[in-house]
């Protein structure tokens, strides 16, 4: 199988952990060990096992090894490969755009709530356009919450409606100013074509050709968002994965108390 | 008396199955009183009609609309037709040209007797029933010949937006093992109150579900059935605004699955409960009569509650489901009722939880293809971990014979199906199936242990669940909730101003011809 296996020869690079050229860690400080696969459209051949090793060698991989292929249909091959990266990325270069709040537990918001504000925050949430994802908005919105964070139906000092899915950008706003809304949430589940994008601009532009941008914390969230996303995009906060109803919950708590000059 | 694994007491399942006949027996009562505009579209489909305006208005649309903008559907479109056809001698396809380029005026057709119109009608009604009867034997005949799969059938998805490339996709998978390759609906489908016209490329998340794209791919999985010997099923979705409609079309072009809940509109799409009770049993008559495998949708009950607390709903909802399928002539070979392996990961003993579930499931509808759908809920990205997610809800399944397996993809929640995520997935199923074949018939469950002790308490909730439904009755329930927690007014959600109660001239033959037709 492999050739570098039982490899016993010496290690030819520097070992040392360098935060301004970091590269992946397979088992050795710099070795860049990675593992991919990918499908290529063309007949399981040794053609094809050397296009496979090309194409590594094109993406960056010194001594890629294909330890797997299989044709998945005519025409169409399947493979594992591992290679060492020859790129590295200065890591304390990096600044990325984050929501900037301090994380509290329900009881820890209804109370900054109550002493700070002193009335419930109204919240609308939406998995808004065509999307009928709803286990986003659930997730975040629903008494029960997810993975043990409890939704913001169950926080005291929120009063929240969930309006659910595939609902029009104009009925979500139109809501939220029936309702007077402190915060809007929307979720984005597909982003299949960028559709959410086109959505959530949209939403954007509704809003502030009713002169409600300003007057609402809007807030986009879902599995391939982003926080400097959803900036860019015109947002005041974006929640991906791994975030649940405590950040959100506390990131509106915190922003309106910005907002309402009491910070 | 059937003997239970699971210490079952099959009285009281007989009672819950009492309790969800009559709560199903007294929806059809309301039932056989309205039409709507899809069961009329239905209609003019069944009567030939088919095609575009120059606005991509589909004509079925057009004549219905013009009868109802007239308000006079009450009296049904054919009704209308059966007098166009004897004042015009002209077919109902030519005739609903002639409305739609305004030429001709439906609503004031001389009217004839009863027995005029019948006759009149009686050619097409016989082409549309010979042509669906002919679909049906074709298949039926290549399962006798040549063969099939194995169950739990082998149920992939295809997604691409392009009828063309999920041609590709799909005679891939059927060439690695699919048994079923059913093609997504583009995002948004189901709120639409027209089936799209001819062969489509675009679409999101999904293909548009029309009559051209299920010709298209149903003749690709012909080839390929061919070519593998053993018959791959067509799969499509006729939950919506337009249930019955779709239903029809998947009929004429000769498909073999259609997901086709009784409630999931209601609940997941907000459509009326109304429209949503009338649509779902004309569609389902239709799907009986064409041999097809109806499945219903309580998954998506646990894609937001939880699959422990929840599994009454499941249960109650599939017996309703099933009741009510009943009722439309459905029998239950054809019966695809739903659950999930949507138990959370970090339970202790989850695993045994969703295998008393599903053998519970297997015991209580013993004839039914049951459809069981693999994790999403707790897929996280950790592509490796959900092959092993995987890997167990495939276990459960051959352990307790389910009857179709959407099989899970490690890719769930991070996009749809690339070729190699269906590979490994296909790879995974046929590996356990194949390697635990008869773990179902070797292993028994302990007496009053924490398999057998689920069951039975999920059995019990679910027969105290129904009770309550009946005393509500169904509109009711869903009112209040009773349902994945999901309330919606009887005269609220979309779809309710298609929906008109019978006139005097109401007839729909279609109803006897296929209910009493071949089983």
């Amino acid at each position: 199988m492999s050739s570098g296996l039982y490899s016993m020869d010496k290690v030819s690079f520097d070992q040392t952990l360098d935060l301004k050229a970091i590269k992946p860690y397979g088992d050795t400080m710099n070795d860049g060990k990675t593992q991919l696969s990918f499908t290529l459209p063309v007949p399981c051949n040794d053609e094809a096992i050397e296009a496979a090793k090309q194409l590594m060698r094109k993406m960056g991989f010194e001594n890629p090894q294909v330890v797997y292929y299989k044709e998945l249909a005519k025409g169409f091959t399947f493979f594992t490969c591992y290679g060492s990266c020859v790129h590295t990325v200065d890591y304390t270069s990096i600044h990325v755009p984050k929501v900037e709040s301090t994380a509290m537990d329900m009881h820890e918001t209804d109370e900054f709530i109550k002493s700070r504000i002193g009335r419930k925050i109204v919240i609308v949430g939406a998995s808004t356009g065509t999307d009928a994802h709803t286990v986003g908005i659930d997730a975040i919105m629903n008494m029960k919450g997810y993975a043990g964070h409890y939704g913001l139906e169950r926080y005291e000092m929120f009063e929240t409606l969930n309006m659910g899915s595939q609902v029009l950008n104009e009925d979500f706003i139109a809501k939220a100013i029936e309702m007077k809304a402190d915060a809007l949430l929307v979720s984005q589940t597909v982003t299949q074509k960028d559709v959410h994008i086109k959505n959530l601009t949209e939403l954007v532009e509704m809003l502030e050709a009713e002169g409600l941008r300003s007057k609402v914390i809007l807030i986009c969230g879902g599995p391939r968002l982003s926080h400097e996303l959803a900036k860019e995009l015109g947002y005041d906060a974006g929640f991906s994965m791994n975030s649940y109803a405590d950040d959100v919950a506390s990131y509106i708590a915190q922003e309106m108390v910005v907002r309402l000059g009491k910070g | 008396m059937q003997k239970s694994k699971l210490g079952l007491n099959f009285h009281k399942v007989a009672k819950a199955r009492q309790i969800a006949g009559s709560i199903a027996m007294e929806m059809q009562k309301f039932v056989n009183g309205y039409t709507t505009v899809a069961v009329e579209r239905t209609l003019c489909r069944l009567m030939g009609i088919d095609g575009i305006d120059e606005n991509d208005a589909p004509l079925p649309n057009i004549l219905v609309d013009e009868l109802r903008n007239n308000e006079v559907l009450s009296q049904g479109v054919l009704y209308y037709l059966g007098n166009a056809i004897l004042e015009t001698g002209l077919s109902p396809q030519e005739i609903a040209e002639r409305v739609s380029s305004k030429t001709y005026n439906i609503v004031n057709a001389a009217v004839h007797s009863q027995e005029e119109i019948n006759k009149a009608l009686k050619p097409y009604i016989k082409t549309s029933i010979e042509r669906i009867k002919a679909n049906r034997k074709r298949r039926e005949d290549f399962i006798a010949n040549i063969g099939e799969g194995a169950k739990p059938y082998i149920y992939v998805i295809v997604a691409t937006g392009n009828i063309y490339e999920d041609v590709v996709q799909a005679q891939a998978a059927a060439r690695q093992g699919a048994d079923i390759i059913a093609v997504i609906r583009t995002t948004g489908q189901s709120l639409l109150d027209y089936v799209p016209y001819g062969a489509t490329t675009e679409g999101f998340g999904g293909t548009y579900a029309t009559q051209e794209n299920f010709r298209i791919m149903r003749n690709a999985l012909n080839e390929v059935s061919a070519e593998v010997g053993r018959y791959v099923r067509l799969c499509n979705y006729c939950s919506g605004l337009c249930m019955p409609e779709i239903a029809v079309m998947g009929a004429l072009e000769g498909l073999d699955v259609m997901l086709n809940d009784a409630l999931y509109g209601i609940l997941f799409r907000d459509i009326n409960m109304q429209r949503t009770m009338i649509d779902q049993y004309f569609s389902r008559v239709i799907n009986g009569f064409a041999g097809v495998i109806i499945n219903t949708g309580e998954d998506n009950y646990l894609t937001t509650a939880d699959a422990f607390e929840e599994a009454r709903t499941v249960l109650a909802s599939d017996l309703i489901n099933e009741q009510l399928a009943l009722l439309a002539g459905l029998p239950e070979e054809q019966m695809g009722l739903g659950h999930a392996f949507e138990m959370n990961p970090d339970m202790e003993n989850g695993f045994l939880y969703e295998l008393a579930q599903a053998q519970m499931t297997r015991e209580i509808f013993p004839k039914a293809p049951l459809k069981y759908m693999p994790p999403t809920k707790f897929m996280t990205g950790n592509i490796f971990r959900g092959q092993i997610q995987n890997a167990l809800f495939n276990e459960i399944s051959i352990w307790t014979g389910q009857g179709i397996q959407l099989l899970g993809m490690i890719t769930e929640a991070v996009h749809t199906p690339f070729m190699s995520d269906r590979y490994l997935a296909i790879e995974n199923a046929r590996y356990i199936f194949n390697n635990m074949k008869g773990i179902g018939d070797e292993v028994e469950y302990k007496e009053g242990g924490i398999i057998q002790s689920r069951a039975q308490q999920v059995l019990d909730e679910a027969l105290d669940l129904l009770m309550k439904i009946e005393k509500e009755g169904l509109f009711n329930a869903l009112e209040k909730g009773i349902f994945a927690d999901v309330k919606r007014p009887k005269t609220g959600g979309k779809g309710l101003s298609g929906v008109v109660a019978k006139g005097s001239n109401y007839q729909n033959p279609f109803i006897d011809l296929m209910k009493g037709g071949k089983k």
